[in-house]
């Protein structure tokens, strides 16, 4: 659906030039929600904006829906860019117009009929909540239902992929949890295709199907985010991960197990579980298969977009044979397992 | 009361200037109005534009506007005589009054308008630009609209700004308070009418000011 192609982002003049992105390739499959992770400055913001070239890239190609618009004179591009929704972190609706009018505003630069609008806008102010307050003006309402206005005017052209710039950056974490489940939905329902960018784990963790990490202006890292998110490669991922409660209780957790006075045979171990063996009693029917003592020292249990996953902290009391015989055994289970200690 | 006389104040030749300040003053701010905002936008967008030509069009464009806004009102109205002839087909009364009105005044709104331009949030006009929007669907429908109480703030101040300047048009016969005030007061002395003149030029620079705020609160939506 989106491909990026070389992508590079030169600022400034010949004098003082600042490299935003430099050759960068990214491809969002349509119908998914694809996360982008960054700090700020690594070059998120500029990658988001080449997308409907509200900022147009140095050099390299931007694909939508298998057109390059890069290559587009003025109107095919204002023409494509109705077929691109956007939301951005302060929203930026019309102060001066309505909820309704605000929803209303793509369709009327298109000239749509007036009872068509009506019937759209109608729609989408059900969809995402907002009927009671139509007449209100965007000043009368909180974050969060300025963003659902955001959500609903970027929906009323039908686009084929929705860009959300930090859209829940704004937001207090419970608002942020609303909006992100209303952009769940509309994925689902609509199986529009999603690209945001953000620089909270808790974001890509919640909805996105895959993610990347985007650092000094290249991808570092990408892939489905079960598999980067359990399995960080670079340190800019690990740094999110840590970052994010849950994944910095789980570090935290592991030094303190470390520090734990444990016998200097027993094998400390990480177990990951993934899917639905996480709520499985694998790990005791192993231990009564081996006949080895444990220790459970930390765990934590989450969930990655619907997927549930547990990360156990375990210290396995007997004698290497048997300690070895039940690692094998959790890894035939499918568990990822690493001795840490 | 004070030594002064007031029964001796002709109301007629009151009235009527009365009459041509406000015809002035209406006028003027009507075509004030009409150029000034063209213009304005126009400021705006050249100062935003990323073309080089547009970027020299916007110094020239601008340099225009100060050098009018700097030249002292009353040597404005006299150097435009030949313009106002050729425009009004006289130079002189409330007609001849309205060109160099409008001509002083345009570019001081036109100003005015380009700052509350650029108090608009970039980010909806970015948002705007996202959604397809051209130009001139920018302009009209976001920037405008989105500006309407600054805009009308502006037109409040040129308003009372051209009230003032006609009390110079007594240069070109142009009659109106201002000019009763200047005769009467100043070159002979009769403070009466003097007063009473500028008791009714206080009084329609309060309305005109009141009526704007009132119309900036009434769109203010922040």
């Amino acid at each position: 659906m989106i491909e990026l192609k070389q992508l590079t982002k030169i600022y400034g003049s010949k004098k003082k030039m600042t490299t935003a992105l430099s050759g960068l390739n990214l491809k969002v499959n349509k119908g998914e929600i694809f996360g982008v992770i960054g700090h700020s400055g690594a070059g998120k913001s500029t990658l988001i904006r080449c997308i409907n070239l509200l900022e147009r890239p140095s050099q390299g190609e931007v694909w939508v829906g298998g057109t390059d618009l890069t290559k587009l004179g003025k109107r095919e591009l204002q023409q494509h860019r109705r077929k691109i929704g956007m939301i951005f972190q302060h929203f930026n609706l019309l102060s001066s117009a309505t909820v309704y009018d605000n929803v209303a505003f793509p369709l009327t630069l298109t000239g749509t009929p007036k009872a068509q609008i009506q019937a759209k806008v109608n729609e989408l102010l059900a969809l995402v909540g907002l009927e009671e307050h139509r007449g209100k003006y965007p000043a009368q309402l909180s974050g969060g239902q300025k963003q659902r206005v955001g959500i609903a005017r970027a929906l009323a052209s039908d686009p084929d992929v929705l860009l959300c710039d930090e859209a829940t950056s704004a937001l207090d974490p419970q608002t942020t949890d609303s909006i992100l489940k209303l952009l769940l939905d509309i994925n689902r329902k609509f199986n529009l295709t999603i690209l945001l960018i953000t620089h909270e784990m808790h974001v890509i963790q919640s909805i996105c199907d895959r993610v990347a990490v985007i650092h000094e202006g290249g991808i570092v890292e990408e892939g489905p985010v079960t598999e980067v998110f359990l399995k960080p490669r670079h340190f800019v991922t690990r740094e999110f991960i840590n970052r994010d409660a849950a994944g910095s209780a789980g570090e935290e957790g592991l030094k303190l197990a470390a520090s734990v006075p444990h016998p200097e045979w027993a094998r400390l171990v990480k177990i990951t579980f993934l899917g639905a063996k996480t709520y499985e009693s694998v790990l005791s029917q192993v231990v009564r298969e081996t006949g080895v003592n444990f220790a459970i020292l930390q765990g934590t249990i989450s969930t990655i977009k619907d997927v549930p996953y547990g990360k156990l902290t375990v210290s396995f009391e007997g004698d290497d044979e048997k300690v070895g015989r039940t690692l094998a055994l959790l890894r035939e289970r499918d568990l990822d397992v690493e001795v840490i200690g | 009361m004070w030594g002064l006389d007031f029964s001796k104040i002709d109301w007629a030749e009151m009235g009527t200037a009365s009459t041509d300040t406000l015809q002035m003053m209406g006028y003027a701010t009507l075509f004030t109005f009409l150029i000034g905002l063209p213009l304005g936008v126009l400021l705006y967008t050249f100062s935003r534009s990323s073309s080089a030509v547009l970027g020299w069009v916007y110094r020239i464009l601008s340099l225009i506007v100060n050098i009018i806004r700097s030249v002292p009102f009353i040597i404005l109205i006299v150097a435009l005589i030949p313009v106002t002839r050729a425009i009004m087909g006289v130079s002189s009364g409330v007609e001849g009054t309205i060109p160099p009105l409008v001509i002083g005044a345009a570019p001081f709104f036109a100003r005015l308008v380009e700052t509350a331009l650029r108090e608009v949030d970039r980010g909806v006009i970015e948002a705007s630009h996202a959604m397809g929007a051209t130009t001139f669907q920018v302009i009209r429908k976001v920037l405008l609209p989105e500006s309407l109480p600054g805009l009308i703030a502006g037109m409040t101040i040129t308003a009372v700004t051209l009230v003032s300047y006609t009390a110079m048009s007594g240069m070109v016969g142009g009659g109106g308070l201002g000019d009763l005030a200047i005769r009467y007061g100043y070159y002979r002395y009769e403070k009466e009418v003097m007063i009473v003149s500028v008791i009714f030029m206080v009084i329609l620079v309060q309305v005109l000011q009141m009526l704007g705020d009132r119309l900036v609160i009434h769109f203010t939506r922040k």
